[in-house]
Parts: C-alpha cells; structure tokens; sequence
C-alpha cells in the first residue's frame, strides 16, 4: 500500500497547513462561459497566496462526454501510466484517453492525462452502484499505484490544479479554452508543504470538490471519526476530512446538505436550548451523534457539486467569506475586492455569517432537500 | 506467647512552640487520634507522636499556629532498594501478622503519564480563542450514540427525525463525582456531593451503599451503583437515580471485593444497606451472576427491565492488562458507558500490596481502550468515564484529549472538602469528618460549606479547561476528544509513545 502522506507531508507534521483564497461563480441560468474572470479575480488575491499551489474546477466543461466520468490522472513516476491504464482498462470501459492539454511548460510539472471511463456494468436503477465503483477505482489507484493520482473523477467537470500561481496554473492547462457554468477556484499558502501538484486544492471525489481555507483545530478527532467509518485519510489535509464527512453525511446517511451544514458548523447549545422541542430534539441528537465531524477552528469553504455552489464559514467566521449576486451570476470570496474587480457593480453584496450554509443552485435543478435552516445566530 | 515489643517509631513527631501555645486545648479537642492529651495536674499538654498520622487538623485549627508536624528525623540508614517504607512494612507485619492496610491511591511515584504529557496551543496559523469574549462549549453528553442519523425528509421541507437516541446524561462539565459509598463516607459527605452536582449540572455515584431517601429530591443528578454486595439494590433504589453503574472492579484494588467493618455499620447505614447493624458488609471480590461476559450483559439487560430503558447503564472496571479487550466486551454487552479506574484508584480501605501493584496506569489504558473502540468501529456505541488520580483540570484535558468523555473524581472532590491524604480512612477515625460514620466526627463537614467548595472546584477547573481548550484553537470540546494530536510527551519511551498514540515533543 502507498503511503500518499509521504508526498503530501513530507516532515511528518500533524497534518499539511495552509492558507489561502477563494472564489467561486456559478451562473444560476446554467450558461456557460470561459473562467476568465475567476483567473483576475484570483490574480487580485495574490496577497493570500505564495505560488505553491493553485487550482480550478468547471462544472460543465465535458458537454461531449456528459454521462461519462472524466478521470484527471498525474503519473509522477515512469511505469505510473501503464500500470494504472492497465488498471482502467481491466476494471473499465475507457470511451476516450488523452494527454491533457497544456501550454507552457511549467517546472516539475508531472505528466498528466484525461480518461473518460464508465464502468463495465452500467445498473440503470442504481446510479450509486457506479459512483461507488469509481469510489473503489480511485481509492485503489492512488493508494495503490505509485507515482499515479486520480485528482478528478466527476462527470461533466474537472478540476485542474498544480504547483505556481492561479494565473500560471490557468495558462498551464489552457484554461480560456474551457466553458463551464459554475467555477470554483483556489490559492495557496501552505506553511509546512514544499509544492506537490497533487497537494494543490480544489479536492475532488466524484461530483464533489471542495476548495478550503483554514485549519482545524479538531483535525485529529474529525479524522478518527471517519476512520470508523472506512476513510483513509491518505492525504493528511483538512480539505480531505471536510470532503470525506460531507461524503458521509450527505451521501451515505442521506442527512440533507443544510443539516450536514449544522453538523460541521453547530448551532451552540444555549441556542439548541431555546429551539422548540421538535427543532431542539433534532439539532441535540445530530451534535451528539456527529460531534465528531464538528469542524472547530477557522475555515471558510466552497463546495461544489453539480448544479450546486455551496459555501460556509466556521460557526463563529474566523475566515473570511462574501457573497455577492449581480443578474444570474452568484459569487463566494475570500475578499469583495475580488468579486468588485470582476463586477465592479453588484446587486447585492453580504458576508457569510458564522455557521450559514449558502447554496447557490442550479434553477433548473429540482431537489427534495431543504433549505438551509437560516437565523440561528 | 510472649508479647511482642513494638520496634517501629512514630513517623511524624509533634513540636509544639511553647511560646505560641495557649493551651485551649483545640488540638486536643480536633485530634481523633488522641495525639494530643491534656495534664490539668500539670497544666500542659503532651504530643503522642506514635499516634499521628500527619492529617494537618490540628496544625489547621490550632488559633496560635503552634503546632508543626514534622517527619520523624529518627530514621533507618538511606537505602534506595530498603526504603524506610519497606523496613517499616515489614517490622509491623512481623508483629502483627496481617495484611497492611491502607487507604486512597497508590502512593509510588513512577506511574503517572499526565505530567509526561503536554499540551498545545494555536499560534499564527490558526487563531487561539479567548473564552472571555467568546463563547466554549465544555457540556457533555454520556451514553449510546448511534451510528448514524435517521432524517426523513419530504418535498415542502418538512423534515422529521427518525432516529431516537438512547437515554443520555447530560453534563455542564466533564467532571462526575465518583463512586464513595454511604458507609466508606458519611451522610453529610453524600449530602455535599450531591448537592454540588446538582447545582452545578453533573452528577454524584452513590457507590455501593445505596442512597439515603433524603437525597431522593437529587435523583436526576446520581448515578446509582450496583456492586457485587448488592447492598441497598431494591427496585426503587435503581429508578432512583439518572444512571446504573454495575461496578466489577475498582482501580484501588482490582480483583478484590469490599470490606466495611462491622464498626462502621451503624443503624442508617445497616437500614441501608438491607444487613444488621455491626456486621461486616463484605462485597465478595467476583459478582457472583457474573463469570463471564454473557453473565454482564444478562445483568445489564435485567437492571435496564427494572428501569423501563429509560436510563444509562454503565459498567466499571479496573484498568488490567487486557482492558482493551473487556471494554469492546463490555460495550457488546450493551453497556452504554464504560468506566475505567486506573492504578491511582482510590478506596477507603485496601491491602496496601493489592493498592500500589495490581492494575495499570489509567492513561495506558484508557488511550488503548478508546483505540480499540474505534478500531472495533464502535466507539460512538459507548462513552468513557476516566478515574483514578485525576488531579487538576489539565488531567481532564489530558484525558479528554486521549479519548475519554469525562472523569470521575474522587479525591479530589474530597481534598476540596478538607482530606489531606494521611492514607487512614480505614480507621473509620477521619478527623476531616470525611471517611467516617462517627455521629460526632461526621458533623465537621458541613453540607452547606463543603457543597460550596465542591462546587468551587468545578467551577475553577470548568473555568481551566475553556482557557486551555480557547488556547488550542477550540470553542467545544468534543473536538477535542481523541485528539491526540493536540498532545504531546516528553521523557517516553517508544512503547510507552505507541500505547498512548502521542508523538514526542519537538515531533
């Protein structure tokens, strides 16, 4: 088994710290367009990173392959490649491969290419089944093929991440050459990790990715906790623990996104204590069951799925996180400079409290799930 | 037989400074050891070192400050390996012929880990918390967790919990007072203990003496001890209290059963305790319904019948050499807590050979407890109650941070109300009023001062915990709980580094 820690977190350390910045922008009409503005406003924020990693994921870049899963592979090592086609192939059915595309070379980049897979036998009542396929496949690449990384896996989207400047990476992976209609971006500032391409955010499983900055405090017992529920936690950052818990909560015990909100930033006791008995039952049996997922510590994420952006701050906002709408487009921000540079005029401009989930959807998209409870704090 | 001449001398002497003593006669008065004697003849009074057994009452109350109790400087030659401790033992035991006895916890020095163990604090890259501005969460839930949430939910957003919880115990502080029975202590001591839980929202074990009915009106803050002895154990005795703890063993002496002597059981106590007054109540060292697991969880089940489920059932033990493995047992029992008292366990009587030898450190044991519950995957089907020398809120940390989900304290809470440590609660002579059922020596603790200290107690470490849990970058504390990143050892060797999950400083 390969131990991905060793890449990640070359000293040993606790756990990879980092800083960072954020933006995300989804167009709620579902138009798509080149990550243009997401790459300025990025640049506008270069004061929160130092050129050790950087990355986007666009949601709705594959329209050609859209029931496909397009697999973002990074071979570091020199038989990574065959091993892991051979792996594809054997577990797979590969619809197309590539080199990914890229533009100037950039120093230690590794080798990467794209895969669009789907699995061998296609269960039509059960998509889960062919999620949890590809869960499997990722899982037994990164861990077990050395030199090889699976760092995107969803369908109809891809992230692109590596080592330099956000405007770097963009021009590495040919950026403006992609349209999408949602794009979360992502720059660092990492205090304990020498650059590593895999390293660089947006994580990515499946449909989920998620840029992040802060560093919990509660790592260590996040981290156990879903390890009791078969996570490995290979890559020994805070983005993966988020990441992981939402797969669990969301996905596996079906505990729609706005609770599983108020599971990773609770509302306080003495305001459990004054919900009514219904709501107070409720939030009391989710913190006592999920303390362990209790993100504690500063962070402000942006998570995306299909059709959906979501952002949240830690419950009492020790990292920064604006919202700003201007016609159909939503935007989430380490910084409203950021957002002013790219629309200078806005609708409407907010910051996130502590504790609030944002969910910027899709308005074709019908959903089942509730909103977030809102007014807590 | 001839007799046999005492070769032992007094370890403490009294010095009394004649120039400060005014001869009132408190010490006197104060000393239930008869250490102190007044000669009205003479007018003066004389010291009985042999007696003294350095509990500090009367150094307390004497108004002139004129007593000093020192170590007796008459002692055997230094030796490291034939300590005076050892000679002694074996002077008195040639003379006597019995097992030493002793009282509270192991005394030696090489087994404590708190102190080899440090904690950390947020600088730069994650922002410490000050709890006077913000708001720590330090309240703790103990019982089942399940393992995982129910919600039903349908289109209009109404959304419904499916899952129903197993009864829980709630606490304002992961601090419980542990179990010290009416009998070992006395009512006014009880009334304390549970007085200050309630008040301060956490709650009081009545060890296994059962639970006198004035402190009925306390119920929702006691937890109901069921012992081998079954002493006091009715079915209103059970649905009395929050919880049911089944204890099995006891850290001060695992593997071995109780003994109050016949002195001791006075009529409340006997009333109590279902037996006739003046006869031992002796706890048998095995419950005897219980040789082996299935057994435990008949009895856990049978205690949750009598109580209609509505209430917790914990089970403790002495931390032993395969805790690990009994804990998972336990919780397959369906225990819904699990208490582990470790070497530094207290009693109010014990062999002193059993004391300071059988068991293992409570850090030891409850980091590979609380590792196998979660290798197991079911560490959230159970809580963990720590116990056994925890002695300042960084203990509670330090615990908390390994795994556990609260502690129990013992002595402590008795150090709070007066107990010096002199080791003798077995005489049933507690000059602190503490360890013993004496109508007259029971009354110097006070329910109403004592209940005040207690809760100070709590309150002061409550206080110590936010301000180091703020510190570590962290405003509730089950994030802290297993966190052991958050620790780490100095002085450890890698075995010891390994059990505990802990890397070393500087790592």
């Amino acid at each position: 088994m390969r131990d991905l820690s060793r890449i990640s977190n070359p000293y040993r350390d606790d756990k990879v710290i980092d800083s960072c910045s954020l933006f995300g922008v989804i167009d709620l009409e579902g138009r798509r367009f080149p990550p243009k503005a997401p790459i300025k406003a990025m640049d506008i924020m270069s004061e929160r990173v130092n050129g050790l990693g950087a990355g986007f994921a666009g949601y709705g870049i594959y329209p050609e392959y859209r029931d496909a899963y397009a697999l973002h592979v990074m071979f570091m090592g020199r038989d990574a490649k065959g091993r892991t086609e051979e792996f594809l192939k054997k577990n797979l059915r590969v619809l197309m491969a590539e080199e990914m595309p890229t533009g100037k070379e950039m120093r230690d980049a590794p080798l990467i290419w794209r895969y669009f897979v789907e699995p061998k036998i296609v269960n039509d009542k059960c998509s889960e089944d062919s999620d949890n396929q590809i869960v499997e496949c990722v899982m037994k690449v990164n861990n077990g093929i050395e030199g090889a990384y699976i760092f995107s896996s969803g369908k109809d989207m891809g992230v692109f991440k590596g080592v330099g400047y956000p405007s770097e990476i963009a021009e590495y992976f040919c950026l403006d050459e992609y349209e999408g209609y949602m794009w979360i971006c992502h720059g660092r500032f990492p205090t304990n990790t020498p650059g590593w391409w895999g390293g660089a955010h947006p994580f990515n499983i499946l449909d989920w990715s998620v840029a992040h900055n802060g560093e919990l405090s509660s790592y260590g017992t996040n981290r156990n906790f879903l390890e009791m529920y078969g996570y490995r936690c290979t890559m020994q950052t805070d983005t993966e623990v988020i990441a992981y818990a939402l797969d669990l909560l969301v996905r596996r015990h079906k505990i729609p996104i706005g609770l599983a909100a108020k599971i990773l930033a609770p509302p306080f006791w003495n305001e459990i204590d004054s919900m009514d008995s219904k709501e107070r039952t409720l939030y009391a049996t989710l913190r006592q069951v999920y303390g362990g997922l209790l993100m504690n510590g500063p962070f402000s994420i942006i998570i995306a799925r299909s059709g959906e952006m979501m952002g949240l701050a830690d419950r009492i906002k020790l990292r920064p996180l604006t919202a700003a709408i201007k016609d159909n487009l939503l935007y989430l921000s380490s910084e409203e400079a950021a957002v002013r540079s790219v629309s200078p005029s806005l609708d409407r401009v907010w910051n996130l409290r502590g504790g609030e989930l944002l969910i910027g959807r899709l308005r074709s998209v019908k959903t089942l799930e509730i909103p977030p409870v809102v007014g807590l704090h | 037989m001839k007799r046999i001449k005492t070769y032992l001398q007094p370890e403490y002497v009294i010095e009394r400074l004649k120039d400060r003593c005014n001869k009132c006669k408190i010490c006197v008065r104060e000393c239930t050891y008869n250490v102190h004697i007044y000669n009205p003849k003479r007018d003066e009074i004389l010291s009985r070192d042999e007696y003294c057994v350095n509990c500090q009452r009367c150094v307390v109350f004497c108004p002139t400050k004129a007593i000093r109790v020192r170590k007796n400087p008459n002692t055997y030659r230094e030796n490291y390996h034939w300590t005076e401790e050892v000679i002694r033992s074996i002077k008195q035991q040639a003379e006597t012929g019995r097992i030493l006895l002793t009282g509270m916890g192991c005394d030696k020095p090489h087994l404590t880990y708190w102190d080899r163990l440090l904690l950390n604090a947020s600088q730069v890259t994650n922002p410490s918390i000050d709890p006077l501005r913000e708001p720590i969460e330090i309240r703790t839930y103990l019982g089942k967790k399940s393992e995982h949430v129910n919600i039903n939910y349908k289109d209009g957003g109404d959304i419904s919990l499916e899952t129903e919880l197993a009864p829980q115990l709630r606490l304002e502080t992961p601090i419980l007072f542990a179990a010290m029975s009416f009998g070992a202590v006395n009512l006014n001591v009880h009334r304390a203990l549970a007085r200050a839980a309630a008040e301060y929202g956490t709650y009081f074990n009545t060890g296994e003496g059962g639970l006198h009915p004035s402190l009925y009106k306390y119920s929702d803050h006691i937890i109901i001890q069921v012992a081998s002895g079954r002493f006091g154990v009715n079915a209103e005795y059970l649905n009395k209290g929050a919880a049911i703890e089944i204890k099995i063993g006891q850290g001060a002496k695992p593997g071995i059963g109780g003994h109050l002597p016949g002195e001791k059981v006075r009529e409340e106590i006997a009333k109590l305790r279902m037996i006739p007054v003046g006869t031992d109540a002796l706890s048998p060292a095995p419950h005897h319904d219980i040789y082996s697991i299935e057994d435990l969880k008949q009895l856990v089940h049978a205690l949750k019948e009598a109580t209609d489920y509505t209430k917790p059932v914990a089970v403790k033990i002495a931390a032993v050499h395969n805790s690990a493995a009994i804990a998972s047992g336990i919780v397959r029992a369906d225990a819904d807590i699990i208490v582990l008292d470790g070497v530094r366990g207290s009693t109010g009587a014990a062999p002193k050979v059993i004391r300071d030898n059988v068991g293992i450190p409570i850090e030891l044991a409850l980091a590979s407890v609380d590792k196998r519950l979660r290798d197991e995957g079911i560490r959230n089907e159970v809580s963990i109650i720590v116990s056994g020398g925890i002695r300042s809120s960084a203990d509670v940390v330090k615990a908390i941070a390994l795994g556990a989900d609260a502690v129990y304290i013992g002595t402590a809470a008795l150090v709070a109300m007066g107990c010096t440590l002199c080791q003798r609660c077995y005489t049933g002579r507690c000059p602190w009023g503490i360890a013993t059922t004496d109508p007259e020596i029971s009354k110097r603790i006070d329910p109403d001062v004592a209940s005040a200290r207690l809760k100070n107690l709590l309150q002061a470490w409550s206080m110590e915990i936010k301000e180091i849990l703020g510190g570590m970058g962290m405003n509730a504390i089950e994030s802290l709980r297993g966190n052991r990143l958050q620790l780490r050892a100095v002085g450890l060797n890698d075995a010891e580094l390994k059990v505990l999950g802990v890397k070393a400083a500087g790592e």
